[in-house]
């Protein structure tokens, strides 16, 4: 075994007795991706599992990091222990970021049962949602309650982010014209319940209106593509369908009339179904915190009742294993083209018109083809005997 | 390194650091300033925000596993919270991996004390910020 995987051992042997410093260490070990990192994760597996994830998002400025430490919070009062992850974004240039949600989160000082871990979005390419999806497995391995993931709901790799969740909530503000934005950032599939924060500001009222409109009007359209936890996940012939998260989407917005109208029906019939929510906070005061937590639960019950939870949880690890598995493929065929004299050198060569993209490509992988293939020739032989 | 597409372990070591206000006073430009340039450095940056409590600084410190803590305190009050948040660090076994730098107003009195307890330098009024910078990417502690 090597020097790193014992250390990964002894680690996770003290972060499962407690240690906070050792569960600490283990979350910048999987931001580093340092060394022993992935037997660290792989060890932790076995003990996760019992948290219930809560994903919160929405825009700058609507009172996120206020209300996930007013929620924390509540579950404290609740006798629950409570991780978060708060995820920033980082400058693409410097890769330096000011993590400043933590200034927001004062409820709980002198309270090590939140355990609060500012994140950044170091690097691209998915590297994000690996990142907190093995620090919400290594919080949750610890024993947590409770995990939220807290992120901006601008760009793919946030909303990939906050996927990942058993439930989302999705932040608006009143009276900015948010919603619209909201709409066109395609985040309103993702909401599983909808909290109208400031409530006390003016506009407030037209904003839930404006939203239960949406979510009333997007119904039909949740149910017919899947949505993000909707009860298209539990389609009755069993296939995975949409729960592919990253394909998961409205394949066709215009549709939504006549779904609705379905969805209506169907109301009728008292089948089991979940129509977003749109719950009023004031976060600074705690005002509509408690009526949150309900809803949070009532999701969760609803999930676990209908089925949806283990589609979800699954959908989670098949977005899990794939963004794994590209990863390291890439780091293969990276060693391949340095050993090919570098990408740069392949690039110079499409440019002088000597070969092309799809030819490099081709001979690149061919390898990779040509040994899979052969394994598989070989355990089909296997099987057959 | 950025044509890359793949991101190898082990590549994403980053400095991270937490920019802390304790006690009472209420001057936080120079942590503001600090916090930007370490930023600008590549550096993750938590800023902790005004009229913290050691309590909340070690917590922080701790959760965060941050490389370097950096405190500003223009209140005079150094001799009684510095030492305060270094023993919080220590009860959590946070203290040895973590460097320690003080800015703001520190009597040249007071600073052997200080580094005698483990706060690693002490940047006054007037240093150049990319001394600052260098120091810490010199001195970050190697996480393992």
């Amino acid at each position: 075994m090597s020097e790193a995987a014992t250390g990964a051992e002894a680690l996770v042997e003290r972060l499962l007795a407690g240690e906070h410093r050792a569960l600490a260490r283990a979350i910048t070990k999987i931001e580093n991706r340092a060394p022993g990192y992935r037997e660290l994760v792989s060890a932790l597996y076995g003990h996760a599992g019992d948290a219930r994830i809560v994903g919160i998002t929405g825009s700058p400025g609507a009172g996120k990091s206020t209300l996930v430490d007013k929620l924390a919070r509540a579950y404290r009062d609740r006798g629950l222990t409570v991780g978060v992850i708060a995820v920033d974004p980082s400058s693409p240039y410097t890769g330096g970021a000011v993590l400043g949600d933590r200034i927001r989160m004062a409820s709980n000082v002198g309270d090590m049962d939140v355990f609060v871990r500012s994140m950044s979005a170091r690097g691209q390419l998915g590297g994000l949602s690996t990142a907190t999806a093995d620090a919400v497995t290594a919080l949750d391995a610890f024993g947590k309650d409770r995990v939220i993931v807290e992120t901006v709901g601008a760009g793919q790799n946030e909303v990939d982010v906050v996927r990942t969740a058993d439930t989302v909530a999705v932040l608006v503000q009143p009276g900015s014209g948010d919603d619209v934005q909201m709409l066109k950032a395609g985040i309103l599939e993702i909401g599983d319940l909808f909290v109208v924060n400031k409530a006390d500001v003016e506009g407030a009222a037209r904003t839930v209106a404006e939203l239960e409109e949406m979510v009333h009007a997007g119904e039909g359209r949740t149910r017919a593509t899947g949505g993000h936890h909707g009860p298209g996940f539990a389609s009755a012939d069993g296939r995975e369908g949409g729960a592919d998260g990253a394909d998961a989407g409205p394949t066709d917005e215009a549709d939504g009339d006549d779904a609705g109208a379905d969805a209506d029906g169907a109301d009728e019939e008292g089948t089991d179904d979940w129509t977003p929510p749109v719950l009023e906070t004031v976060a600074t005061t705690g005002e509509g915190v408690d009526e949150l937590v309900a809803t949070l639960d009532e999701h969760y019950e609803y999930m676990a009742r209908t089925g949806a939870l283990r589609e979800t949880v699954r959908s989670r690890y098949a977005a899990e294993i794939r963004q794994l598995i590209r990863n390291d493929a890439a780091d293969l065929l990276d060693d391949e083209l340095d050993r090919r004299g570098g990408v740069e050198a392949l690039a110079d060569a499409v440019a002088r018109r000597e070969t092309d993209p799809y030819a490099i490509a081709d001979e690149v992988l061919a390898p990779v083809r040509d040994c899979l293939a052969e394994r598989r020739s070989t355990s089909d032989d296997t099987d057959g005997d | 390194m950025s044509t890359r597409t793949g991101q190898r372990d082990g590549d994403r070591r980053t400095i991270r650091c937490l920019i802390a206000k304790v006690g009472l006073d209420g001057h936080d430009r120079g942590a503001h300033v600090i916090a930007r340039a370490f930023r600008d450095a590549g550096f993750e940056v938590i800023y902790s925000g005004l009229h913290r409590s050691p309590d909340e600084i070690v917590q922080a410190a701790v959760q965060e596993d941050v490389d370097v803590l950096g405190i500003s305190i223009l209140s005079g009050a150094h001799n009684t919270l510095v030492p305060k948040v270094i023993d919080g660090l220590a009860e959590y076994g946070a203290l040895e991996d973590t460097l320690i730098i003080l800015g703001g107003i520190i009597p040249e009195e007071d600073r052997a004390e200080l580094e005698e307890l483990g706060v690693a330098a002490i940047f006054g009024p007037g240093t150049p910020m990319q001394e600052t910078v260098e120091f810490v990417r010199e001195h970050a502690p190697e996480r393992r």
